[in-house]
Formats: C-alpha cells, sequence, structure tokens
C-alpha cells in the first residue's frame, strides 16, 4: 500500500505489487520447478526451521496455490541458474515481471493487517537464539503440524531427538511493565499453550509438560472445560511463578529454569525444551501503516478505536477488524471481520450490487434421450503426471471402456486453452458426459463443471479421477504400477459416470426482512445497521423498555457514556422507518427456514404475523442471584452491577472499607465457566470509588484475575491505587458473617487464607459486592427450540463452529449476538452485533438462495416410513407426510446438506443422495474387479 | 481424510500402490451394503476414512455413524468367518497426510499378511460368497432392528468395545423373521401391497394375497398394516413359512351376508 487519498465513499488507493516472477494464470501449482531449484533457503513459513527452495509455494493452503520467487533466487542475485524457466512446461515463469503501480477506488477500507509475534529475541534474558532448545510458541506450532518442518514430529533442534520433558513460561512480551515488554495481556496465550500440551500429549503420551504461568485466563467460551481437561492429564502441572531462564548444559543442551512454589522456595529443574509463550504485537510496521491511512494508534501501537465501535478507526470510512484493534481470539476476529464488512456496507448501500455481472450461460442441452456418450481427457500437468503415468496408454485403455466415445491427453487440463479444447469436443462429438483425469476434485472441480456449462451440458455430468495426488505423486518410483492404478481409477470413473444424472440447482425467493430477538444492545446494534442497508427489520423486545442488561449499566473501563449511548441508539431505532419495534412481546410460533420464516408474536400490538428471511438471536444473558455470602439476608451485601447502580445515582457510601468477592456462582459444579466480565467489573467499580473516596480501603479477594487485552492496564491501575488483591482457593472460600469491631461498629467480618501469609486474615467490611455470574436469560431453552438451534452445555446459544462460525447457528439463516452466546463486554457485543448483521446482510441481499444439486431425495414407493433417515439428520431437513400408503418421508432441499447419513441409514433404499447414489457408488465399487484378480482394497474417504 | 489423501501427493509422501479411493461427502454415508458388495467382488480389504472425532465439517458428526456401522460389519464379518481385520476405520484430519500414508501403509501390509480373500480364512470362494449374498439380502432388516445403535453416538471412545458383541449379532442372523400371509385370514384389502416398499405381495380384487419370500426385504411393514381385525400377517422365527398357495388357489370364497 503506497497512498490513500479523498474520502469516505470515494477513496483512491495505491498499490505497489510486488513482483513474483511467475505468472499466476499460467502456474498450475505443479511444483516441479521447486524440485529443481538449486536454491536451499530456510523456510519463513516454518519459522526458518526447515528449508525450502528459492521459487516455492508459500505453504500447503496458500491461495492461489500458485508458486512464487523470493530474493534468494540466483537469478534475481547473480543473474545466474534459470533452471525454473526451463523445466516449466507452460511458462509460467516471467523474470522480466517489475513490480506494478495498482490505483483502485474504493468507497470503504478495512485494516485487517493482524498482529506480529512478540520477538523474546529482544529480551536477552529468554536466551532465545543462544540456548538451541528455547523456541517461540510460533515455533512450536509449526513443529506441532503435520505440515510443519518434521511432518508433525516434535524435535528438538540441538539432537533432532524428541523431547520429554517441556516447559512453557508465559506472558512472554505480555503483563510486563519492564522495558521491551508490553503492558497488556495477550488474551490468547493461556489458551493456545493449553492446546499445545494437549497435542503434545497426543504426540506422546508420556510427555511431561508444565506450564508456569502468572494467572490461568480461561476467560472465553468453554475455555474452564479445556483448562481443566488440560490440567487433569497425566504428567501435566501447572505451577504459578515467575521464572528465569538460567542455563543450558554445555553437553545434553537441556535447560534449566529457576521458579519458586509456597511450597518449596526457589527451585531450579532442568527441561529437555523450553517453550516461550510469546504474546502478541502490533504488526511490524504499524507507524507506517497509520500514517499511510491517516488513523490514529492507542499507546500500545494497535489502531486507536471508537469506545462505542471497536471497528471504527479515527478515520471516517476506514474500518478495523481483528488483532489490530488489539490482541483477541479467532472468535473476536470473525465477530469484527463480518462487523466491519456490515459497517461498509451501511456506508455503500446504495451502491449495492452496482458492479456485480451475471454470467450467462448457454442454454442447457436435454440428454436425457441419448446414448451415454463419455469423453475422457488425461491430463499430464505439466511432468507430474506425464513422468510417471504412461498418459498415453491411459489414453487408449479408456478408449476400450463401455460407452467413452471420445479420449484425448492434454498437458494441463485447467489452461484455458484447455478448457476450450473440452467445449469444442463435447460439441464436435456430441458427448454428454466428461471424465478428466488429472488432479484432485477439491480445488478444480468447480472450474470444470464450470466449462460443461459453457458447453451447455448439465454440470453435474462430470466426473474427475484424481490421478495426481493420489496416483502419480504418491507412486513416482513404480510407474508400472501407478499407470495400472490410473487405469483403475479412470475405469471407476467412467463407470460411475455412466450414472450420473443431471441435477438441478434450484432457487428459492429470500424474503428481505430481518427478525431480531431481543432489544439489548446486541439487538438495537444489529437491527440498525440491517435496517442502515435497507432491509425491513423487526425488532422483539420482551420487556416494555429497549435496552436490556445495558440500562444496569453506566459506563465502560475505557470510560464510554453506556447511558447517553444507549439513549441515542434507541432514539436511532425508534425513528428509523424500517425498523418495527414489539415490546412486551413473546414468540409463540416460529416455522420456515432459511430466506422463508414465518414467526408469529404476541406484543403490545397484538398478535402479529412476521415474514421474515432471517433472524437473528441476541436475547442477552441474566444475572446469578447469589445464595452465597449473606446475599439477601444483610443489605449490606450486594452486587457488582447494584454497587455500579448506587455509585451511579451518587449514593457514594462513605465507607470505610469494601470487599469484592469474586466468581460468585461460576466457576464451579454448577456453572462450569468463567463469567468473563467480573473481573473487569469489580476493577471498574474500585477504580470509581477510589476516585470518589481515596481513604476507602478495598479489597478484591479473587481466583485468577482475568483482566485479558488492554485492560490489564487497570487491574495495574488499580493495584497502584492500594486496591488489595488476595487470592483465595476455591476450596477455601471466603467467609462472611456480621460482627462488630473493636469500636463496636457493627461491620462484615471476611475471613480468607492469605496465599502468601498461609494465614487467615479477617477484614471487617462495611460492604460487600458480589462479583455474581453472568447466567443463560430465561427463555433461552424456549427460544432455542421455535427457532430449532442448539445450546451448549452451559445453557447458552452453540454457534454453528466455535472459532469459525461465531455468529452463525449450524440452522442456515438464523445468527446469534450479545451474550446469548456467551458473557461479553460492550465493545465485544458491538462487534458480534455488527458482525451478525453482516452474515445476515449477505442472505437478504441475495434475491435467492440456491439449493445444492446434490441432495436427498425420496422414492415414495419404497419408502417405509420408519424414520431412520429422521432421526440423523441434524439440519431438521426430513419430514414426514401421511398419505394413503401410510407416512413417507420428504426431503427439503433447501435445508438438506447433502452429508448422506440418512442414505445409509435407510433400510429400503428410499432416500438417496443424489450425485453419490448407491447405483453411483455400487458402479466404482464394481468397476474396482473388472481387471485382472488381484489384491485391492477399496476405499471410501471424506 | 480425502484431504489427507491430497495432502499426503502434495507432500510426496510414498506410499503403496493397492488402495483405490472412492469419495464421498462425508463417512456415515457408507453403507454396510458397499462394504458387503466390496467384499462380494473380491476384494481383499476395505477402509473407510473420515474426519477426526469431534472435527465435523458438517454438524452431524457423521463419523461416529460410520464407526458403527464398522464394528457392526466387523462381527457380521467374524460371523461369516471372514477376518475382521479387513475392514478397518480410520479417523485424521486434512493436514495429516503423513498418517494417511502411514495407515495405508499398515492397512495393506496387514490385508497381505491375510492373504486373499476367503483363501486366507480357509473358506471356500462359492461358499463365501453365497454367505455375503445371504447377509446383503438381510441389509434392510439389519439396519432395522439395529436402526438405534446405528446412530448412536457415545460419549468414550471406549465404549465402543461393546456396542456390539458376537452373540448379539449372532443372534440377530439366526433369528432373522419371514411374514406369511394366512390365507384363511386374508381378506384381499390390498392395505399390505400398497404399503409393501419392495413391492414383494401379490394379490388383487378378491386375490389372496402372498408375499415372495425372495424379494421380501422383512421390514415388518405388511405385519404392521394388516388391519388388526383381519390379523392375516403372521411373523415366524425359526420355524419354515409354508408354501404359497398355488395360484389357481387364490380366489376367495366369501360367506354370504346372512339375512
Amino acid at each position: 500500500m503506497d497512498r490513500v487519498e479523498g474520502e469516505a465513499g470515494d477513496f483512491q488507493v495505491t498499490l505497489i505489487k510486488k513482483p513474483r516472477y511467475v505468472n499466476e494464470s499460467k502456474c498450475t501449482g505443479c511444483t516441479t520447478c521447486v524440485e529443481y531449484c538449486p536454491v536451499v533457503y530456510p523456510d519463513q513459513f516454518n519459522q526458518e526451521i526447515s528449508k525450502n527452495k528459492a521459487i516455492h509455494i508459500y505453504f500447503a493452503q496458500a491461495i492461489p496455490l500458485v508458486t512464487y520467487i523470493d530474493e534468494s533466487c540466483l537469478y534475481l542475485k547473480e543473474k545466474k541458474c534459470r533452471i525454473c524457466e526451463a523445466v516449466c512446461k507452460n511458462d509460467a515463469i516471467d523474470f522480466t515481471q517489475t513490480p506494478e503501480k495498482l490505483e483502485v477506488k474504493v468507497g470503504a477500507i478495512i485494516l485487517a493487517p493482524g498482529f506480529a509475534p512478540f520477538d523474546p529475541g529482544l529480551r536477552k534474558e529468554y536466551r532465545y537464539g543462544e540456548f538451541a532448545n528455547v523456541v517461540t510458541s510460533m515455533d512450536y506450532e509449526r513443529l506441532l503440524c503435520a505440515t510443519g518442518p518434521y511432518e508433525g514430529e516434535i524435535l528438538r533442534a540441538s539432537d533432532k531427538k524428541h523431547p520429554r520433558k517441556i516447559a512453557w513460561v508465559q506472558c512472554v512480551g505480555s503483563r510486563q511493565v519492564t522495558p521491551g515488554g508490553n503492558s497488556y495481556c495477550s488474551a490468547v496465550c493461556c489458551t493456545y499453550a493449553q492446546k499445545q500440551v494437549i497435542l503434545t500429549k497426543d504426540h506422546d503420551p508420556h510427555a511431561e509438560c508444565t506450564i508456569f504461568h502468572n494467572d490461568v485466563r480461561s476467560y472465553g467460551k468453554d475455555f474452564e472445560r479445556y483448562f481443566q481437561r488440560t490440567e487433569k492429564l497425566p504428567g501435566v502441572r501447572f505451577i504459578r511463578s515467575y521464572v528465569s531462564i538460567v542455563k543450558e548444559d554445555p553437553q545434553t543442551k537441556n535447560v534449566t529454569i529457576r521458579y519458586t512454589t509456597p511450597e518449596e522456595g526457589v527451585k531450579e529443574e532442568e527441561f529437555e525444551m523450553v517453550v516461550l509463550s510469546v504474546g502478541l504485537t502490533p504488526p511490524a510496521d504499524f507507524q507506517d501503516l497509520a500514517g499511510k491511512f491517516g488513523i490514529e494508534l492507542n499507546a500500545h501501537g494497535f489502531c486507536k478505536t471508537n469506545p462505542a465501535n471497536p471497528m471504527e478507526t479515527s478515520r471516517p470510512g476506514i474500518f478495523v477488524s481483528g488483532a489490530f484493534q488489539g490482541p483477541v481470539d479467532i472468535p473476536e476476529s470473525v465477530f469484527s471481520a463480518s462487523g466491519a464488512g456490515s459497517q461498509c456496507g451501511e456506508l455503500l448501500a446504495y451502491r449495492r450490487g452496482k458492479l456485480a455481472r451475471e454470467r450467462i450461460y448457454p442454454p442447457e442441452r436435454d440428454v436425457s434421450g441419448e446414448e451415454p456418450r463419455i469423453g475422457v481427457f488425461v491430463c499430464h500437468c505439466g511432468a507430474n503426471i506425464g513422468r510417471v503415468v504412461d498418459v498415453p496408454s491411459a489414453v487408449e485403455y479408456a478408449l476400450t471402456l463401455p460407452h467413452v466415445v471420445y479420449a484425448q491427453e492434454q498437458l494441463f487440463s485447467c489452461a484455458t486453452n484447455a478448457a476450450k479444447e473440452i467445449t469444442d469436443m463435447i460439441k464436435e462429438k456430441g458427448l454428454n458426459r466428461v471424465v478428466v483425469a488429472a488432479c484432485s476434485p477439491r480445488t478444480l472441480e468447480p472450474l470444470f463443471r464450470d466449462t460443461l456449462r459453457e458447453a451447455g451440458i448439465n454440470q453435474y455430468y462430470f466426473e474427475m479421477a484424481n490421478i495426481r495426488e493420489h496416483c502419480s505423486w504418491v507412486h513416482a518410483k513404480e510407474k508400472e504400477e501407478a499407470t495400472r492404478k490410473a487405469k483403475d481409477i479412470i475405469r471407476m470413473s467412467v463407470a460411475r459416470a455412466l450414472h450420473l444424472e443431471p441435477l438441478r440447482e434450484f432457487e428459492l425467493p429470500v424474503h428481505k426482512a430481518a427478525l431480531v430477538v431481543g432489544g439489548g444492545l446486541a439487538g438495537l446494534t444489529c437491527a440498525l445497521s440491517i435496517a442502515n442497508q435497507g432491509h425491513e427489520v423487526h425488532l422483539v423486545e420482551k420487556e416494555k423498555e429497549l435496552g436490556g442488561m445495558a440500562r444496569k449499566i453506566h459506563s465502560t473501563l475505557e470510560g464510554l457514556d453506556v447511558q447517553a449511548y444507549l439513549r441515542e441508539l434507541i432514539r436511532k431505532v425508534d425513528q428509523h422507518p424500517l425498523i418495527h419495534v414489539y415490546t412486551g412481546a413473546t414468540i409463540t410460533e416460529a416455522a420456515g427456514y432459511v430466506g422463508n420464516f414465518v414467526t408469529r408474536v404476541e406484543s403490545e400490538k397484538g398478535v402479529t404475523e412476521i415474514k421474515h428471511g432471517a433472524a437473528i438471536i441476541a436475547t442477552g444473558a441474566e444475572v446469578y442471584r447469589p445464595t452465597e455470602y449473606l446475599y439477601g439476608a444483610d443489605d449490606r451485601v450486594m452486587t457488582h452491577l447494584e454497587l455500579e447502580e448506587r455509585i451511579a445515582k451518587g449514593e457514594v457510601p462513605n465507607v470505610r472499607s469494601l470487599v469484592m468477592i469474586q466468581c460468585v456462582g461460576c466457576r464451579n459444579e454448577d456453572r462450569n465457566y468463567c463469567s468473563r466480565v467480573c473481573c473487569s467489573e469489580s476493577i471498574k467499580n474500585a477504580l470509581k470509588l477510589k476516585e470518589l473516596n481515596p481513604q476507602m480501603e478495598i479489597y478484591i479477594l479473587f481466583r485468577d484475575i482475568r483482566t485479558y487485552g488492554f485492560k490489564e492496564d487497570y487491574y495495574r491501575e488499580a493495584a497502584g491505587k492500594e486496591v488489595r488483591f488476595i487470592r483465595y482457593e476455591p476450596d477455601d472460600p471466603p467467609r462472611v458473617e456480621a460482627a462488630e469491631d473493636e469500636e463496636g461498629r457493627p461491620v462484615l467480618r471476611v475471613t480468607v487464607t492469605d496465599p502468601v501469609l498461609g494465614q487467615k486474615l479477617a477484614i471487617d467490611a462495611d460492604l460487600i459486592a458480589l462479583a455474581a455470574a453472568v447466567v443463560p436469560a430465561a427463555g433461552t431453552r424456549e427460544v432455542a427450540g421455535l427457532f430449532k438451534v442448539n445450546l451448549s452445555p452451559d445453557g447458552f446459544f452453540k454457534e454453528a463452529h466455535v472459532k469459525l462460525r461465531p455468529v452463525e447457528f449450524a440452522t442456515d439463516g438464523v445468527y446469534l449476538c450479545g451474550m446469548a452466546h456467551y458473557p461479553k463486554f460492550i465493545p465485544e457485543t458491538i462487534n458480534q452485533a455488527y458482525g451478525a448483521a453482516g452474515r445476515a446482510l449477505t442472505l437478504l441481499s441475495r434475491e435467492a438462495v440456491t439449493a445444492s444439486g446434490s441432495v436427498c431425495e425420496v422414492n415414495e414407493q419404497k419408502c417405509m416410513g420408519c424414520g431412520a433417515c429422521s432421526a440423523v439428520c441434524a439440519y431438521g431437513a426430513i419430514e414426514f407426510r401421511e398419505t394413503r400408503r401410510g407416512k413417507k418421508a420428504v426431503v427439503n432441499p433447501v435445508l438438506c446438506k447433502g452429508d448422506g447419513l440418512c442414505n445409509a441409514k435407510c433400510p429400503t433404499g428410499a432416500i438417496q443422495l443424489k450425485h453419490f447414489t448407491d447405483e453411483e457408488i455400487l458402479s466404482q465399487i464394481d468397476a474396482l474387479v473388472w481387471a485382472e484378480d488381484r489384491q485391492l482394497a477399496a476405499v471410501a474417504v471424506r | 481424510m480425502y484431504g489427507a489423501a491430497d495432502l499426503a501427493g502434495v507432500s510426496r509422501l510414498q506410499y503403496t500402490t493397492e488402495m483405490r479411493l472412492i469419495r464421498v461427502m462425508c463417512s456415515g454415508r457408507v453403507d454396510l451394503k458397499h462394504v458387503l458388495r466390496a467384499f462380494s467382488n473380491g476384494i481383499d480389504g476395505v477402509f473407510i476414512g473420515g474426519c477426526r472425532f469431534d472435527e465435523c465439517n458438517y454438524t452431524t458428526h457423521g463419523n461416529y455413524h460410520a464407526l458403527n456401522m464398522v464394528l457392526l460389519c466387523r462381527k457380521i464379518m467374524e460371523h461369516t468367518g471372514l477376518n475382521p481385520e479387513r475392514l478397518r476405520f480410520e479417523v485424521m484430519s486434512g493436514s495429516e497426510g503423513n498418517l494417511f500414508a502411514e495407515v495405508v501403509n499398515d492397512f495393506v501390509k496387514k490385508v497381505k499378511e491375510l492373504g486373499p480373500l476367503g483363501k486366507g480364512e480357509g473358506i471356500d470362494k462359492n461358499e463365501l460368497q453365497s454367505k455375503l449374498a445371504e447377509i446383503t439380502k438381510l441389509v434392510p432388516y439389519i439396519k432395522l432392528v439395529k436402526q438405534e445403535k446405528l446412530a448412536s453416538r457415545l460419549v468414550n471412545l471406549e465404549d465402543y468395545d461393546r456396542l456390539f458383541t458376537s452373540e448379539e449379532v449372532g443372534s440377530l442372523l439366526s433369528q432373522v423373521p419371514a411374514y406369511y400371509i394366512d390365507p384363511e385370514k386374508c381378506q384381499a384389502c390390498g392395505t399390505c401391497a400398497r404399503r409393501c416398499p419392495a413391492e414383494a405381495i401379490a394379490g388383487g380384487k378378491n386375490l389372496n394375497h402372498v408375499i415372495d419370500q425372495e424379494k421380501c426385504i422383512k421390514c415388518g411393514t405388511c405385519f404392521e398394516a394388516c388391519p388388526p381385525r383381519f390379523g392375516a400377517v403372521r411373523k415366524i422365527v425359526g420355524e419354515p413359512v409354508p408354501p404359497p398357495l398355488p395360484e389357481e388357489k387364490r380366489t376367495i370364497v366369501r360367506k354370504k351376508k346372512e339375512n
């Protein structure tokens, strides 16, 4: 990125594209060049642990999956070599490329530059780079990976042996105010270290893993359980201690760590490998980035954002998502990615669809009356297939197979001219089915299907024989056997092609309105974002007033005036012509499916039947009503929210001493999760009270302080203002009783074990604030039932995928945001609310939803109505209908995802997954044995 | 799993050449009858690969279903005299190309040790063929009776060892029911014939209905469908089924209503 000019709605961005010296449109990713390249160079992607070549594909899942040449290239450095140019059969190497200047006009910009891992080399005491067996967690991540430097073997640098005794050192580059460190908490390291421990134990059940930490911050959804799972593994120790890395044994290269435990004092222990859990820092060029985009940074070098909208930078029209907001985990990154998208959508709604162009395909030829005429195209893939498999003989063989009327070889079937050849041959030879024997269908099947459409043939008449990944590449030295195998694979594909059926991908119109369930901060934000993009929104709230839980919160740690913000938000929602608000409402019925829901709502407006294409669940959460610590029995005991209320009302308790007790009602057997927000909530109240009355003695009794991310700074501030933090263990919780102090004043006496002194400590408190858990809202289960969505074990709604799809449900067309998903802070709620709006918009902005052709279908005659199919359909795609011949299954193709479980369960074969019918699969199995009798193993693989 | 096989290729991991792959979208799609067909065709080993447990691409966790099917099939193989080691189920993620290559080598090695199908076990080829054909015919019945277990998802993988027992499969296969329409009771109402998913019931107006035992899939639909006031369908276990009435004797002679 070179320059940004203009303003929101009309930016001109100048980009400099570095030369890759490979023509992307010509390179097929065959990697012959990589084999021949003589330059061996540390592999950047594998943390320089293993080697790569000057020409290479960045990593196995790179997009596009083509090569590039880096600066280690001999030709680029010394004008020598050019071997790659000579071996490339597709003339894709292009050394004449130079940096290219591109000018693009855009209306909005999203910054998603991510983060840089902390470089422990900056701090000598970590001995990184000095001791061979001290690695960073990023290095370790690559070691664990099957595509990593040692194919998933964890090996030490010093002797390439498996380390058995491994230590993790947490908070490397985080939670440090010393120079070179960062004061904030990196938010993800506790859990990723646990993941690494679990994977290590998977690799080697005898591994001994020790994690040295300061607090275990398992604040995310399901993280507490994950921590428990890790902790319970044999040979795993969690030790709370600062450590120093002392020495390396000159012979064994083992590393000694010094640490302290309350029981044993200072100890030294030797480990075979030490993993530094490095933190997250701003991207390498953050200052330059900020300068070029004209945005402000915060004190830590991350993007400065609006406290009420964490995706908004200081420059209008430029949004931020992901870890450039600050250290965040994957789900939060996904929230803000979809969310920033939605905000761009609001800005540019008036232009939506203006640049879209529809592809026009020729009309499809009806071949149902024709005899099967199969064409087989066998690809050389340059030399990738051709030098192992005898391609000409495979072509000849294909021609001997029944119904094959045409076969030819191609240098690269995926090249543009080859596609033209296929369409031409379809027309010339009257082909009605095509088999391409080349690479994996996972990459190129869509391309070839498109080729068939271009030739006027139904795209499902295409079949791919994978003779590269599954044959030539894995049997490089056994040419004869590989050729036989390739022929078998082709024969099986031809057999299958014979049975293929033309399938329709039919479309169902989308009702372009949304229903938002819940009128709290999440629901309001989401509703407004959807409505701002031109769609009608029905907002349903069970209370008589909008606002939800946010009505009880007055400020955030970062200083947002929540009430003012909420008032403004409600005003905007109330005044928006496209938003219909239903208060005092209950949903009595919800029917339909993606794009076409019908929901009945009873509200102050009476009974309304709402038609909508998308539904967003934002029903929020509630506060646990404690039964512990005299709550309810003594007025001086309140929840943290009640304390906040009193502070906001100016009823600042003019008291001497206040005790806050954390983890009330969660992180226990009943609620095995962390409520995430309470540590910060207590610190926020403590800071406020200290500001109003610096003399007040404030104690926070905690288990782990989980002020993740930038909130760590407030924890430090509170400690600096002499808020006293005392840790207690769950099996020895504080005790509270009414008593009198020395002056005879009535007090609440809190007794707690001081972990440092190991003695009971009695604190006379005038007030007690309990950090009461966040619990799922009443009615959560009913809503889940109505919309056919699931709940997690803790009773919050269960998203489609905890990391990758955190704002969606597995049920299409239903989305999720706010505390209904899991406890979270206001900025996180706003991220997720915009995120849900963004996902809903991708549905609502379309005219229709397309159902794949490969869905299940029922032959009514054969259906005996036993229900085996519907019992295994997780999508609720199968219903039963009474007929005069009994109960019969019916598939809703829009809901069917084509996994085919029902097919395998159906006793009579009445339900069939199209494109993977029994007939099609059995034809492949039968084709296996056409050849001479010899040992074979069949495989069915996902 | 298909991804792992692809990655093995991308990583140029060399493995033995005997495997042929058939792609399905979910391991749970693999049907008991697919496996039986492969063995009937003389294939020496069948390998089913799925995603890692609890890492389902869909939300259906079909790999547990595949596991259930495989465990049942292995018991059936045992019952038939085939070595159950010839059928293997493995799970792996798309990034585990090395594991794929390893597992293929290991499985093929195992199958080679076992020898050609049947021969290794000392079963005559024809006998094996007919046994497998017999069991293939019973697939609808097996699926029906074991419907619940085949769709179950156990929390502890260890419990899977006990999901199906040899005794259970033994009795499953020895107590196969047959259905028979009692000509004395049949009123030729046609309900059973209409409902039969296998079109195995012949009959007509005023003609005694007869089940074609060859076509019958033993689903019991006729048994359920026959109106209780007739109760003509009988479930027969462990006894021979009476021969069907000759076609010429199927006309029902009704008693005239007495006035």
